[in-house]
């Protein structure tokens, strides 16, 4: 009777719910690789590492019966096991900062790297901005035009423009390989410019619009190509924070009135109005941020050296669309939106008026809030020195990061979702592993507050700049 | 000058001559030319004390003019951009000053932390005993004079219990006995208030050291673990060493 080892009847399940094959007999003490080998042979497909999560609550860490013993299920019933396919390639942590670039001769407000990783452009308070050559970690390039504290750049999903945005609500538009100014200086708005978000490539794959959120409380649409503005969205009575372009074609902002409206970017009509918070909405973050970020470029493909993307428009187009699809899934886009109210929302804007959960928590107000790439997991950086974990879907709390001593500014994901880099106000950075929910690595160096943290798209490198006027550039 | 009012007194009884306003109005405005033709015919040492003060007056009248004109003509400011960058997400904030946050921080907090941090011996003065301690006579007669009384502020620590006082060589008067110091941070310019954890150095002597005496150049050190401080290498600070500016209660943070 002793080698009679317990057994259970397992069904696999995607994340959808929908069942793999027909309900599995497997011994209790069964590890996650070897539930791993069956469930690639069920899906007969290239093997991907996969998570397991019995009845898609407790992961599977050690053996099956650890989990069944934590939860206490019935060993007569089916098992539901979700399994979730986890990135294919696998991010290096950084260790080391290869470099401090020094240039800028005031604070680094803003840093961002190009959608394939190629570019890196910094914009700061000395109303200068600079591209920085990664090979060699050097400037490349400074790009004078604004006369205020440059305070927003965003990259164009095909990496060949840049748009930053300054305190004298001026727009500018740059190109990274020659760092002259393309076309005309985009005017319009009369208070400084809090956000600006590009056109998705799979809907425009010449990258023509880009939409602009201002104190003002107005949002413009502009069309890059012919330097002026096509639409003005009004209908926020107090500073936007945040504006963001979803990738089905709806405008998602948030404003300092507590309010979050849904437009249409087509005819600039107002969707929807989402209320519920109780002060200033602060930042938004949509599930599918990161994919509409690095448009066509897939970070699985990513080589040591980043190159331009190449093709026609129809190529990069349907390779875009393909990459949104599959992280979009069934389900439409969610978002999450944080404010000083110390709680989160998240919400399912395209369908419904009502959140579908609040997140609180925090104790002081949410800085930043960031999806994962694979839109499982939300990050919320709060200046209460903690950042916390949630779960992508359903908004359950999960795990608390502690280790900062002052408020934690910036948050920024690895292209595979298991690292995190944040960047607080105590001037340290800190590399997070989000399996075991522990600190990595702790990144210190800065000589003042860090203001701006991003990762690139690519996974080799991490840029950070502060108020000390240098930016660093981490490797591993 | 006259000496006496008579010429008031006489414009008063008669009157000024009819053509007085006319008179005084044409010899102002020849006074211009009257000057430019002295300074022109002037030599010598009274020429040069002339122009020189001549020089600085002109130099002062172009100034106001300068500043009358630009007072009419309101100029947009072109200045350098204002320093202070900050991104989008603190600019509707008011920047708490960080000194109000470490006082708040503090206040909510105490913590015992043990922690060093080493500081240069600053070169002071050595105070002698005289100053430092007291005589203090004993016995029937009162001509024992084998004890000694602390004058300054000194630190014993938590865990202090006088010896029997009849083998008590160095009295230290409750009344002297501080647990906190006020540290002045140099660069924010704020003032906490934090406990001491111990006496590290004394300059005078080694015996001030042991008793425990704070005099000027004491290094003394001091929690701040509340504080929150980060260095650069990314270690949080525990301890400070702080140098004593007076023999009173007010110190230096390093």
């Amino acid at each position: 009777m002793s080698s009679d080892v317990e057994r259970l009847l397992i069904q696999f399940q995607d994340e959808a719910g929908e069942p793999l094959g027909s309900p599995f007999d497997v011994p209790l003490d069964i590890t996650p690789d070897k539930l791993q080998l069956v469930c690639n042979a069920l899906l007969q497909k290239e093997p991907v590492p996969l998570a397991f999560f019995v009845r898609g609550e407790a992961e599977v860490v050690e053996s099956l019966r650890v989990c069944v013993k934590a939860l206490g299920v019935e060993t007569e019933a089916v098992l539901p096991v979700v399994y979730q396919p986890q990135a294919v390639f696998r991010v290096r942590a950084v260790a080391r900062c290869t470099s401090s670039l020094q240039g800028h001769t005031e604070a680094v407000i803003s840093a961002a790297f190009s959608p394939t990783g190629k570019y890196l452009a910094s914009g700061s308070g000395d109303t200068t901005v600079r591209f920085w050559d990664l090979t060699t970690e050097t400037p490349q390039h400074t790009s004078r035009g604004h006369s205020h504290w440059v305070l927003t750049i965003s990259w164009s999903p095909d990496g060949r423009k840049l748009a930053s945005g300054c305190k004298n609500s001026q727009i500018c538009i740059w190109d990274p390989v020659t760092g002259q100014q393309m076309g005309k200086t985009l005017t319009g708005h009369t208070k400084w410019i809090t956000w600006i978000s590009w056109e998705p490539l799979h809907l425009n794959p010449e990258c023509r619009y880009l939409a602009s959120s201002s104190k003002d409380g107005a949002v413009r649409v502009w069309d890059v190509v012919l330097g002026r503005c096509e639409r003005i969205l009004t209908g926020h009575t107090q500073s936007v924070t945040c504006v963001k372009w979803g990738g089905d074609g709806l405008l998602y902002t948030s404003s300092q009135d507590r309010t979050i409206k849904v437009w249409r970017a087509k005819d600039g009509v107002q969707c929807r109005t989402l209320q519920g918070h109780a002060h200033w909405v602060n930042t938004l973050a949509l599930s599918t941020d990161y994919v509409l970020r690095t448009g066509a470029f897939e970070p699985a493909d990513a080589t040591i050296n980043p190159q331009d993307q190449t093709g026609t428009f129809e190529e990069l187009k349907e390779k875009a669309l393909q990459r949104y699809n599959k992280v979009r899934g069934e389900a439409p886009e969610r978002l999450v939106s944080g404010s000083d109210d110390f709680t989160l929302f998240l919400w399912n804007p395209a369908e419904d008026k009502k959140p579908l959960a609040r997140l609180t928590g925090h104790s002081a107000l949410i800085n930043e809030v960031l999806f994962s790439p694979d839109t499982r997991l939300l990050a919320s950086a709060s200046f209460d020195k903690s950042i916390k974990i949630w779960d992508g879907r359903t908004g359950k709390y999960l795990q608390s990061l502690r280790g900062h001593v002052a408020a934690v500014y910036q948050v920024a994901w690895s292209a595979d979702s298991r690292l995190m880099v944040s960047g607080s106000s105590d001037s340290t950075l800190k590399v997070w592993d989000i399996k075991t929910g522990k600190l990595h690595t702790d990144l210190p160096g800065h000589a003042d507050e860090v203001f701006a943290v991003d990762w690139s798209p690519d996974g080799q490198r991490v840029v950070s700049g502060g108020k000390d006027k240098c930016l660093r550039i981490w490797r591993r | 000058m006259p000496q006496n009012e008579h010429i008031e007194l006489h414009r008063k009884r008669h009157g000024q001559r009819l053509d007085h306003q006319e008179r005084k109005r044409k010899k102002e405005s020849r006074e211009a030319h009257e000057r430019s033709h002295k300074a022109r015919k002037m030599i010598g040492l009274k020429a040069k004390l002339y122009h020189k003060q001549r020089h600085s007056e002109k130099i002062q009248m172009k100034k106001t003019l300068k500043m009358h004109e630009q007072r009419k003509t309101k100029q947009k400011n072109d200045d350098k951009t204002p320093e202070g960058a900050v991104p989008a997400y603190l600019l509707d904030r008011e920047g708490q000053s960080r000194a109000k946050i470490l006082s708040n921080m503090i206040k909510q907090k105490r913590k015992e932390k043990a922690g060093k941090w080493e500081v240069p011996l600053p070169k002071v003065r050595a105070q002698g005993e005289t100053e430092v301690l007291k005589v203090i006579r004993t016995g029937k007669r009162q001509k024992k004079a084998w004890k000694r009384m602390v004058t300054k502020v000194c630190f014993v620590g938590d865990n202090f219990t006088r010896k029997p006082p009849k083998y008590e060589r160095f009295i230290r008067p409750m009344g002297l006995r501080f647990k906190k110091a006020h540290v002045t941070h140099p660069e924010l310019k704020a003032t906490f208030c934090l406990p001491i954890l111990g006496v590290k150095k004394n300059p005078s002597s080694p015996l001030y050291t042991t008793l425990g005496v704070i005099t000027k150049g004491t290094v003394v050190e001091v929690n701040v673990s509340e504080l929150g401080l980060v260095t650069q290498g990314g270690k949080v600070i525990w301890g400070v060493s702080v140098d004593e500016d007076k023999a009173g209660d007010h110190g230096h943070a390093d």
